[in-house]
C-alpha cells in the first residue's frame, strides 16, 4: 500500500530523493542543514514542510545510499550528519542519467509538439 | 538474519530518528531566535515550519518497520477496542465458538484416540489384525494360528492373545482380574520393553502349563503392589495355582486394543489353568486375537495373499474345520472390524455433525458480523471518506473475526480437555476394565487452532461484498441505513440461515431417531424381564474346583440360594444374554454326516443352563417342556430351542418339538421345548437361532447365577454375599442387578443418544440465535416500512407476513432439505441404535414440531418489535 504523500507535490516520483543525494553528495549535512540549503537552491521554489525530509532520509537510509554520522553543526552543537555512501553516489549517476535522458525527451516533444 | 539485526536496531534507529528531529528543531529555534524572536515564538515558527512532528516521526519510522506485521499489532489493539465496547455481541460470538470448537475438539479426539493414533508400541502403524472369514472375525484357533506364524513370509511376527479372566491371590484374598493370556512372543513382537524385571519369550513355551508366569501392568502394580520394586520374583497363585511374577510393563503400555486394559499378562499356553479349560488343540476353536507386525516392504495386499495361500493348503490339509478359511486385515485396538466398523462409522458420522455444527455456527456468526457492519455503516463510510482503503477495513474486520475466533476456540479447547479426562477416566461397564483414552494431544490442538482460524475467515469474510460495495457519500448523507441491497431476491444471508436450520433439522432428526431407537429397544422383547433379578458372576475355576467337583459345588449354590427368604426362584448357566460376548456354535441338520462348516444348518448361539433357568429369566416357554435335574449326562442329550432356531432347522415351530440336530462332532440332540426369541448379542441384531442344553450334560465352570425375588435389590444382595461366602470363603464373586448389568448392552446406544442429543442440543441452539438474528435484522431495517404499513391500515397479521415472511420460508425450505439429509443420515445410526428408522411418525412428526418451535421461539421478540410499532413515532423521527 504505497501512497503517493501528498506533501511532495514532486516533478516526478524520486526527485526529493535525487536533490537530497546531489546536495549531500557535495557536502554532509544535518537535517536542518539540509532543509535550509534546498529551500535556498530552489529559490522557495519547493515549498515543503522541513519535517517531510525526514521519512524520505529514513528511506534513503534503509535503501543504503546514507549514513549518519556525529558532527558539529554551524553552531558548533552536536548533531547528526547525513553522508551519501558509495551505493547512494552509484545510485545518483544513474538516476542522473536518466533523468537527464528524460528532459531530453521531454524538451524535444515539448519543442515539436506545437508544430 | 538481516530481519533479525533490524529487530534488534531500529530501536537505536527510532531514538536516532527522534535526535535527529530535536536537533533540527533546536537549530532552527536559535536561528530564528538570532532574528529576534523570543523563545517561544521562534518554537512555534519552527514547528509550523516543520509541520507535525509526531506524524512525520511516525511516517518515519514506518519506513523501518515491516508493515504487516506491525499493522496487524495495531489491527490486534483496535480489534480488542472494539469487543470491550460491544461485550454483549462479543460474549455471545465466543461462547458460540466455544461450544462449537470444543465439541470439535472432543468428537476429534475420540476420532483419534481410537481411529488414528496407532497402538503405543514401537512403530506401531505396521500391526494389523488378522481377521478371518468372510465375516471379517477377530477369532482364530490356535492350531491355525500356529501354522500361519509359521508359514507365512509376510510378518516379522504373528502374536496370539484372548481377553480373559482369572482369580489372582496376592494376599490369601482371590478377586477376579482382568488379563491378556498371550503367546510368548507377545511382547518381543510388539517391541515393547519390561519397566522390571524381564517379559515372558517364545523360549518359555514348552506345552500346556508349562509356563506358570505374569507380567503385570504398570497400573495394577502401582494400585496392587504399591510400586514395590521387588515384586519381581514373587509367587503368587492364580486360580490357585503358583504363578511368578516375571516384571512389570512400561506405563504407556495397555495392551493391543484401545477400550480393554487388562491387569495382568499370562502365556496362552497356560490356558487350561486360567481358564479352567483348554481348546489349544481344537483346530474348530476360535477365538484367539491374532495381530501381525508387517515386514518392511510388504504391503497389507501382498500380505493378505500370502495369508490365503497358506489358507488354501490349510483347507485341503483340514477340510473339516478350515474348508473356505480366508483372512483379511484391518487396523488393531478394536477387535478389527467387528467393533471397529461400526466406532469408525458412528464417529465419522458424529465429525461429520460436528463439523456442520461448526459451519452452522460460522454461518450465524457470519449474520451477525454482517449486522454489525451495517450497524457500523457509518463508521465505515467515514474510514473510507478519510482515506482508507477498502482493504485495510476489511483486514480490520478479519481481525476482530480471528481474534474471537481464537479465543473461543482456546475456551472451547479448555472446556474439552475437562471433558476428555472425564471421558478418558470414565468406566462404562461394571467390574471390567473398559475405558477409552481420548486424552487430547498434539494432533486436537493443532486441530482446534486450525478449526478457529478457518471458522474466523469464515464468518469474517460474509460481511466482505458488504464493505466493498460500500458508497462513503450515501453511507454519510443517509445514516446509519443498510449497506447491503435489501431487495435482491436470495442474500448470501438467506443461504447461511437456511444451510443453519437444516444442520439443525439433521441433528433434531438424528438424535429423535436415536432415542426413539433406544426407547424401542428398551420396551422390545429382550426374550427374558430382567427386572427384579439379581445375577450373580462366580468363576468356580478362580476358586480351584474342575470336573466333577463343579456340579456339585453349582448345586450346593443354588440350593443354598434358593433357601435366602424372598427368593422366589433361581437358576445358573454358563453365561446369560446380552452381557459380554456369546458362544456361537455350528448346528448340524439330523441327516448330516460330514461336520465341516460349510455342511452346518446354522450357527446357533449356545446357553447352557439349570433347570428352572427359562422361569428365573422370565423366558416364555411355548412348546414342550423345560430341564430337569435328571436331563444329566446319563440320559440323550436334549435340548430348549427359540423359535428362530425351529424355523431354520425344521423349517416350522410345529415341527421342532421331538426332532433331532446335530452338534459339533455330530452328537444327536432332540429338541424338547420350544422359548420365545430374544436379544442376545446386542440389542440391534435381527432374530437369532439359540439353543439351550442342560448344563449337566454340557457342564461349565463358568456361572452365572440369576436370583429372582419379590425383595427389593437392597435386601436381597447382602444376604446373597454373606450365604456365597458361608460356602466358600476363598471363591471370587460380583454381585449385581440385572438391569444393571445391562448397561452393558445398552452403552452403545446410551453412548450414541447422549452424544447426539448434546449436539442436537447444540445445533437447535444455534439455530435458535440465528434464526433471532435474522428475524430481528429484518424487523429492524424495515422498520420504516412497516410503520407506514401500519399507518396505512395493514392489519397485524400483514405487518408479520411482511416482517417475518421471509425467515418463516427459510425455515420450512431448511427444515425439509434437513429432514431429507437426516432421513439419509440415519442409514449410520443403523449399526448401533435398533431398528433406526426414519420413517416413524413420531419421529417425523417431533421434527416439524421441533422445528416449528425453533421458529416461533425465536421470532418471538422480533415479532412483537414489528407490532408494537408506533408508525407516529416513526415518521415524526424522519
Amino acid at each position: 500500500m504505497k501512497k503517493k504523500r501528498p506533501e511532495y507535490r514532486d516533478l516526478f516520483p524520486g526527485a526529493l530523493e535525487l536533490m537530497i543525494l546531489k546536495s549531500l553528495s557535495w557536502r554532509p549535512m544535518h537535517g536542518y542543514a539540509l532543509a535550509q540549503r534546498l529551500t535556498d537552491i530552489s529559490e522557495d521554489y519547493l515549498q515543503i514542510e522541513e519535517g517531510s525530509l525526514y521519512p524520505a532520509l529514513q528511506r534513503m537510509l534503509k535503501a543504503g545510499w546514507l549514513e549518519t554520522e556525529m558532527g558539529l553543526s554551524a553552531r558548533n552543537r552536536p548533531v547528526r550528519i547525513f553522508k551519501v555512501t558509495e551505493a547512494g553516489r552509484k545510485h545518483l549517476e544513474q538516476e542522473l542519467a536518466s533523468v537527464e535522458k528524460m528532459f531530453a525527451g521531454v524538451t524535444r516533444v515539448l519543442a515539436l509538439a506545437g508544430q | 538474519m538481516n530481519w533479525l539485526k533490524q529487530l534488534f536496531t531500529r530501536r537505536r534507529r527510532y531514538d536516532e530518528l527522534s535526535e535527529s528531529i530535536r536537533e533540527h528543531l533546536e537549530e532552527k529555534i536559535a536561528d530564528l531566535m538570532d532574528d529576534g524572536m523570543t523563545r517561544e515564538e521562534a518554537e512555534q515558527a519552527a514547528r509550523r515550519k516543520f509541520g507535525n512532528v509526531t506524524r512525520i516521526e511516525e511516517r518515519s519510522r514506518e519506513v523501518w518497520q515491516w508493515p504487516t506485521v506491525e499493522s496487524i499489532v495495531a489491527d490486534l489493539r483496535f480489534a480488542l477496542r472494539q469487543l470491550c465496547k460491544s461485550p454483549g455481541f462479543t460474549a455471545t460470538v465466543v461462547l458460540t465458538l466455544a461450544l462449537c470448537i470444543g465439541a470439535n475438539a472432543v468428537v476429534f479426539s475420540l476420532l483419534n484416540g481410537l481411529v488414528l493414533r496407532p497402538l503405543n508400541v514401537p512403530d506401531g502403524q505396521n500391526l494389523y489384525q488378522v481377521q478371518v472369514g468372510k465375516g471379517h472375525s477377530p477369532g482364530m484357533s490356535y492350531p491355525d494360528y500356529i501354522d500361519l506364524r509359521d508359514r507365512n513370509r509376510s510378518f516379522d511376527g504373528l502374536i496370539a492373545y484372548e481377553i480373559s479372566t482369572a482369580g489372582l491371590d496376592t494376599d490369601g484374598n482371590p478377586s477376579p482380574v482382568w488379563l491378556n493370556t498371550a503367546s510368548g512372543n507377545y511382547f518381543d513382537v510388539l517391541g515393547v520393553r519390561p519397566y522390571l524385571g524381564r517379559f515372558f519369550h517364545s523360549t518359555d513355551e514348552n506345552g500346556p502349563n508349562s509356563a506358570p508366569y505374569i507380567v503385570l501392568s504398570y497400573a495394577f502394580w502401582q494400585s496392587h503392589f504399591q510400586s514395590d520394586t521387588g515384586v519381581v520374583g514373587r509367587t503368587v497363585r492364580v486360580n490357585k495355582f503358583a504363578y511368578t511374577i516375571l516384571g512389570v510393563a512400561p506405563p504407556g503400555f495397555r495392551g493391543t486394543e484401545s477400550f480393554y486394559t487388562p491387569a495382568i499378562w499370562a502365556p496362552l499356553v497356560n490356558q487350561q489353568q486360567i481358564e479352567g479349560s483348554s481348546n489349544l488343540d481344537k483346530r474348530g476353536s476360535q477365538g484367539r486375537w491374532v495381530i501381525g507386525r508387517l515386514k518392511a516392504g510388504v504391503t497389507p495386499a501382498q500380505a493378505v495373499e500370502d495369508l490365503n495361500s497358506i489358507g488354501k493348503s490349510l483347507a485341503k490339509e483340514y477340510p473339516k474345520e478350515d474348508e473356505g478359511i480366508s483372512f483379511s486385515l484391518a487396523r488393531p485396538g478394536l477387535a478389527g472390524d467387528m467393533l471397529g466398523g461400526p466406532v469408525h462409522a458412528f464417529i465419522a458420522g458424529l465429525m461429520l455433525l460436528a463439523g456442520l455444527i461448526l459451519l452452522a455456527a460460522c454461518a450465524n456468526l457470519g449474520s451477525l458480523f454482517s449486522a454489525r457492519a451495517a450497524d457500523r455503516s457509518r463508521e465505515i463510510a467515514l474510514r473510507l471518506a478519510l482515506g482508507s482503503t477498502r482493504g485495510r477495513i476489511l483486514r480490520q474486520l478479519l481481525t476482530e473475526a480471528v481474534l474471537l475466533s481464537l479465543i473461543g476456540g482456546a475456551m472451547g479447547v479448555a472446556g474439552s480437555v475437562v471433558l476428555l479426562r472425564w471421558l478418558s477416566a470414565w468406566q462404562p461397564i461394571p467390574d471390567m476394565p473398559i475405558n477409552v483414552t481420548v486424552h487430547p494431544d498434539a494432533r486436537t490442538y493443532i486441530v482446534s487452532l486450525l478449526l478457529a482460524l478457518a471458522s474466523g475467515l469464515l464468518f469474517g469474510i460474509v460481511p466482505v461484498r458488504q464493505v466493498l460495495k460500500a458508497d462513503p457519500y450515501q453511507g454519510i448523507k443517509a445514516g446509519a441505513t443498510e449497506l447491503a441491497d435489501g431487495r435482491r431476491r436470495i442474500t448470501l444471508r438467506d443461504v447461511l440461515l437456511a444451510a443453519q436450520i437444516a444442520v439443525c433439522a439433521v441433528l433434531v432428526t438424528s438424535s429423535l431417531v436415536a432415542i426413539r431407537g433406544m426407547e424401542r429397544s428398551l420396551k422390545s422383547n429382550f426374550g427374558f424381564i430382567p427386572q427384579n433379578v439379581m445375577q450373580v458372576n462366580a468363576n468356580l475355576n478362580m476358586a480351584g474346583y474342575s470336573g466333577d467337583q463343579l456340579p456339585v459345588m453349582q448345586k450346593g449354590i443354588l440350593d443354598a440360594v434358593k433357601r435366602i427368604p424372598g427368593v422366589t426362584v433361581a437358576a445358573y448357566a454358563n453365561r446369560i444374554p446380552l452381557n459380554l460376548g456369546w458362544s456361537q456354535n455350528a448346528v448340524f441338520l439330523d441327516s448330516t454326516t460330514d461336520y465341516r462348516m460349510a455342511n452346518k444348518a446354522a450357527g446357533a448361539i449356545e446357553y447352557d443352563v439349570s433347570p428352572g433357568y427359562f422361569e428365573a429369566a422370565a423366558t416364555l416357554l411355548l412348546r414342550g417342556r423345560a430341564f430337569t435335574w435328571n436331563d444329566s449326562k446319563d440320559v440323550p442329550r436334549v435340548a430348549v430351542v427359540n423359535q428362530e432356531f425351529a424355523r431354520k432347522l425344521f423349517g416350522s415351530e410345529e415341527k421342532a418339538i421331538g426332532s433331532f440336530f446335530k452338534i459339533g462332532g455330530g452328537a444327536r440332540v432332540q429338541v424338547v421345548g420350544l422359548v420365545e426369541d430374544g436379544k442376545y448379542g446386542t440389542l440391534s441384531e435381527d432374530p437369532k437361532p439359540a439353543m439351550f442344553l442342560p448344563i449337566l450334560q454340557s457342564p461349565s465352570n463358568a456361572m452365572w447365577l440369576l436370583v429372582r425375588s419379590n425383595l427389593s435389590s437392597q435386601e436381597v444382595g447382602p444376604s446373597l454375599e454373606r450365604t456365597l461366602h458361608a460356602l466358600d470363603p476363598g471363591l471370587p464373586f460380583t454381585i449385581n442387578t440385572w438391569e444393571r448389568e445391562l448397561g452393558t448392552a445398552l452403552f452403545a446406544v446410551r453412548a450414541a443418544s447422549m452424544a447426539l442429543g448434546v449436539l442436537g442440543g447444540l445445533g437447535a441452539m444455534l439455530a435458535l440465535t440465528g434464526i433471532f438474528g435474522v428475524a430481528a435484522y429484518s424487523v429492524s431495517n424495515r422498520l420504516r416500512e412497516l410503520g407506514i404499513r401500519i399507518a396505512l391500515g395493514a392489519r397485524r397479521r400483514e405487518v408479520l407476513r411482511a416482517a417475518l415472511g421471509r425467515v418463516f420460508r427459510l425455515l420450512a425450505a431448511g427444515s425439509m432439505v434437513g429432514l431429507l439429509l437426516g432421513i439419509a443420515a440415519t442409514k449410520l445410526l443403523s449399526f448401533i441404535v435398533y431398528q433406526a428408522t426414519p420413517r416413524d411418525p413420531l419421529v417425523l412428526a417431533g421434527v416439524v414440531l421441533a422445528m416449528l418451535l425453533l421458529g416461533l421461539l425465536a421470532t418471538w421478540i422480533p415479532a412483537q418489535r414489528a407490532l408494537s410499532i408506533d408508525p407516529l413515532i416513526l415518521l415524526r423521527e424522519e
